[in-house]
C-alpha cells in the first residue's frame, strides 16, 4: 500500500476477500475511492456489492485481505469510525411504527447529538429532504421515495464524512431516483465521500468513478466516461425490417458476442479483433438476403457492463 | 447513559402502539390469574357421593354427616342397595359411594373388621388420595355415645389452613408469568429488530452492544416489576393471599429472578432468526419450568432426573423463594440458598450471551 493512498484516499483496499463456506463472496477486491467524489459500485445481485459495503463498515469480517477507511484499518478500529461514516442498508431499516420525527431524534441519540444542536440538525434535515410536512407521519405509511430520503436524512445526521449506500434506490420511482442523486451531489460539494451500489445503468453513469463487479471480482475500473471509450469491443447497431431475420443471421459466429434487440433494431457487441466490423457484418446479412442498415455506434455504459461481465467467462 | 435511555424510551414507545403485545403483557396475568385462581382447584370440594345406610342408627348417620362436614363431598342420593351405588358409581352420577353394613353397630364393638366400606371411582387420580384421607377419620364422637376411634394424629396445616388452592397458586403464578414475558417477550422484541433489518443498521451506530441490550431490557424489566405487583395486588383484593413476609424481600426476589429469566430470554434471541422461533424456543422454556418447578406438581413426587432438570430452571428457586417470603413470611437471611442458585444461573447464562453476541452479522 502506497503512502498516497493511505492518506488521500478515503476507501483503499487491497485483496479485499470474503468466504462463505465454499461460495467466494468477495474475490481478491482492490480499491482507491478518492474524498469527495462518488463512487459506484455496478454489478448484479450476488455480484458481492452488499457483502463489500458491509466489510468496509465492520459489519462482516473479511476472509483474507485489508481495507483502509477513513485512514483506519478495518475491521480493527471499525468502533472509532461509526461517528465518521453513514450507512443506508438496502431495505428501510428505520423503524416503521415511528413518526418521521421521532426516527430522526431517535438516531440522532444515539449518534450523541444534544440539546439544541439535535434539534437544529433535526430541522435542517427535514427541509433539506422535504420531510417537514410529514414529521408526524408513521414512517411504515410512506412512499418508497419518502423512505428513502427519510433514510438518508437520518443517515447524515451525524455530517458523516463517508457515506456507505447499499442500492438506495431499487424501490423507488425515476423522478425519486433523480432527486436523490442531487441530494448526494449536494454532500459531495460539502466533502462528503460517497460510496453507492446500484444495477441501474443510468446511476451508474453519474459517478466519478465506477467498479463493475461480477461473481465477487472487479471486472472493470474507471470514470464512467474512460470505461465506456476504452470499451474492448465494437458496437454495432443494426436497423431492420426483418430483424429476427438479422438476429438469426448473426447467430453462431463467434465474433458476436452479444446481441440485443431494441424495438426493430438490434445493438451488437463485436469482438474488437475483428477488422472492419461494419463490413463484416453487412456482408453476413446480405448473405442471408435480409435488408438492413449497418452503423457502427459510441459504446453505453450498459455495453460495458456486458462486455466485463460475459466477455472472458 | 443517554444512548440507553433513548433506546428504552423507543422501546417504550414502540411497545405502547403494539397493542397485540402490549394487550398480552397486560391480559395474560389478568387472564392467568382468574384462570389459575378460581378455575383450577387442586383442593377438591363437592364431589357427589351415594350413601347406603342399611344400619340406620344414629352413630351411622353421624358418620355421614361428619363426612359431610369435610365439604369435600356433597351427598347427592341416599341409594336403595349396594347394587344401585355401584350403577351410579360406573354411571359417573357420584364419585364417592359410602356403604354402611346393617351389621355396623356390632362390627364397631366387636371390631377387627372394617365398619364400612367407600366406593371409589379410581379414573380419578386425586379422589383415591381424598378417600385415603376418610379411612383415616376417626368415628364420630357424640354424646352418650362410647368412642372408639383413638386419634393417634393431629393433622394441621399451617400457612394455609383453609388448603386454598388460590393461596398457594398466585405467589407462584408471579413466576409463570414473569418467565413467558421475560423470556418471550425480550427475545421476541430483539429478534424483531433482526429480522426488520433495524440490527443492521443499529450495529453501524456508535451504541455499543452493551447499550443496545440494555436499552432494550430495561423496560422489561419495568414491566416485570409491574406485572409481578399486578398479580400480588390481585391476588390480595380477590383471593385475599396474606403477604406475610416483607415487600422488600418480595421485590428482591422478583428483580434476582428477573435479571435470571431475561439471560434466558437473551440467549434464545441470539440463536433464534425469527420471530416464530424465538416463540418456541421460550415454549420449550416454559413448560418444563411450569410442570417441574414445583408450581404445580409436588417436588417430592417427582424421579431423580426431573429434579435435576427443575434444578437447572430459574422458576424452581422461584418458586421456593416467593412461597417462603408471601406465604411463611422467611426473610432473605432465611432463603439463601434459592437465591445463591439464582444468582448463579444468572452469572453463567451472562457469560454465555457476552460470549455470543456480537457487533457484527457473521
Amino acid at each position: 500500500m502506497n503512502a498516497r493512498a493511505e492518506n488521500g484516499a478515503a476507501i483503499s483496499a487491497r485483496n479485499l476477500t470474503r468466504r462463505f463456506g465454499k461460495l467466494t463472496a468477495v474475490d481478491h477486491v482492490s480499491l482507491d475511492i478518492p474524498r469527495a467524489t462518488i463512487y459506484g459500485f455496478l454489478g448484479p445481485n450476488g455480484s458481492g456489492k452488499s457483502t463489500t459495503i458491509r466489510m468496509l463498515c465492520g459489519l462482516l469480517r473479511p476472509s483474507d485481505g485489508e481495507c483502509t477507511v477513513l485512514g483506519h484499518p478495518v475491521p480493527r478500529d471499525a468502533e472509532q469510525l461509526r461517528m465518521k461514516i453513514g450507512y443506508m442498508t438496502q431495505r428501510f431499516s428505520l423503524w416503521e411504527d415511528l413518526t418521521v420525527q421521532e426516527n430522526l431524534d431517535f438516531m440522532s441519540r444515539i449518534f450523541g447529538l444534544a440539546g439544541d444542536l439535535r434539534t437544529q440538525r433535526i430541522e435542517e434535515r427535514l427541509k433539506q429532504y422535504r420531510l417537514d410536512d410529514r414529521r408526524k407521519q408513521r414512517a411504515g405509511t410512506m412512499s418508497g421515495g419518502q423512505k428513502q430520503r427519510l433514510a438518508l436524512a437520518a443517515a447524515t445526521l451525524h455530517e458523516p464524512e463517508l457515506l456507505l449506500l447499499d442500492e438506495p434506490t431499487s424501490a423507488v420511482d425515476p423522478q425519486s431516483r433523480r432527486d436523490f442523486w442531487e441530494s448526494l451531489f449536494e454532500l459531495v460539494d460539502r466533502g462528503t465521500t460517497i460510496l453507492v451500489s446500484t444495477h441501474y445503468m443510468d446511476e451508474a453513469e453519474r459517478c466519478h468513478g465506477l467498479a463493475i463487479l461480477d461473481r465477487g471480482r472487479v471486472v472493470a475500473e474507471g470514470a464512467p466516461r474512460k470505461l465506456m471509450d476504452a470499451i474492448d469491443a465494437a458496437v454495432i447497431e443494426i436497423e431492420a425490417d426483418d430483424v429476427r431475420g438479422a438476429r438469426h443471421a448473426l447467430d453462431g459466429q463467434d465474433y458476436v458476442k452479444s446481441v440485443a434487440q431494441l424495438g426493430n433494431r438490434l445493438h451488437a457487441l463485436l469482438a474488437q479483433e475483428r477488422a472492419d466490423p461494419e463490413g463484416s457484418i453487412r456482408a453476413l446479412l446480405a448473405q442471408h438476403g435480409v435488408q438492413g442498415k449497418v452503423e457502427r455506434v459510441h459504446a453505453s455504459l450498459e455495453d460495458v457492463f456486458v462486455a466485463a461481465t460475459r466477455f472472458n467467462n | 447513559m443517554s444512548r440507553i435511555f433513548a433506546i428504552a424510551s423507543k422501546e417504550i414507545r414502540q411497545l405502547r402502539r403494539d397493542r397485540l403485545t402490549f394487550g398480552m403483557i397486560v391480559g395474560l396475568p389478568l387472564l392467568q390469574m382468574i384462570l389459575f385462581g378460581y378455575a383450577i382447584n387442586f383442593d377438591v370440594r363437592g364431589l357427589s357421593a351415594a350413601v347406603v345406610d342399611e344400619a340406620r342408627t344414629s352413630m351411622s348417620r353421624a358418620l355421614v354427616a361428619d363426612m359431610v362436614a369435610t365439604g369435600t363431598v356433597k351427598v347427592r342420593d341416599y341409594a336403595a342397595s349396594a347394587e344401585d351405588l355401584r350403577r351410579q358409581l360406573r354411571s359417573g352420577e357420584v364419585s364417592i359411594g359410602v356403604y354402611i353394613p346393617a351389621d355396623f353397630e356390632r362390627r364397631r364393638v366387636v371390631g377387627g373388621q372394617p365398619l364400612a366400606q367407600l366406593l371409589v371411582d379410581g379414573s380419578e387420580p386425586t379422589i383415591e388420595n381424598i378417600a385415603r384421607g376418610f379411612a383415616a377419620m376417626p368415628l364420630p364422637a357424640r354424646e352418650g355415645h362410647y368412642n372408639t376411634g383413638e386419634q393417634v394424629f393431629e393433622v394441621r396445616t399451617e400457612y394455609n389452613p383453609e388448603k386454598r388452592t388460590a393461596v398457594q397458586i398466585v405467589p407462584t403464578l408471579i413466576g409463570v408469568i414473569l418467565t413467558m414475558t421475560m423470556t418471550m417477550f425480550t427475545a421476541m422484541a430483539i429478534v424483531r429488530e433482526r429480522e426488520r433489518g433495524n440490527l443492521e443498521l443499529l450495529i453501524t451506530t456508535p451504541a455499543s452492544s452493551l447499550e443496545l441490550m440494555l436499552g432494550k431490557l430495561v423496560p422489561y424489566i419495568f414491566i416485570g416489576l409491574i406485572q409481578a405487583t399486578l398479580v400480588l395486588v390481585l391476588g390480595v383484593l380477590l383471593f385475599n393471599v396474606p403477604i406475610n413476609g416483607s415487600l422488600f424481600a418480595f421485590y428482591t426476589a422478583a428483580l434476582l429472578f428477573i435479571a435470571a429469566t431475561l439471560t434466558l430470554g437473551l440467549i434464545a434471541s441470539t440463536l433464534a432468526e425469527t420471530q416464530i422461533q424465538a416463540f418456541q424456543m421460550s415454549i420449550f422454556v416454559l413448560l418444563p419450568s411450569i410442570l417441574l418447578s414445583g408450581f404445580v406438581f409436588p417436588f417430592d413426587g417427582m424421579p431423580p432426573a426431573a429434579r435435576w432438570i427443575a434444578q437447572l430452571l430459574p422458576l424452581t428457586h422461584f418458586v421456593e423463594l416467593v412461597r417462603g417470603i408471601v406465604l411463611r413470611g422467611a426473610g432473605l437471611a432465611e432463603l439463601q440458598v434459592p437465591i445463591y442458585k439464582l444468582l448463579a444461573f444468572t452469572a453463567v447464562t451472562l457469560t454465555i450471551v457476552t460470549l455470543r453476541f456480537h457487533k457484527r452479522l457473521d
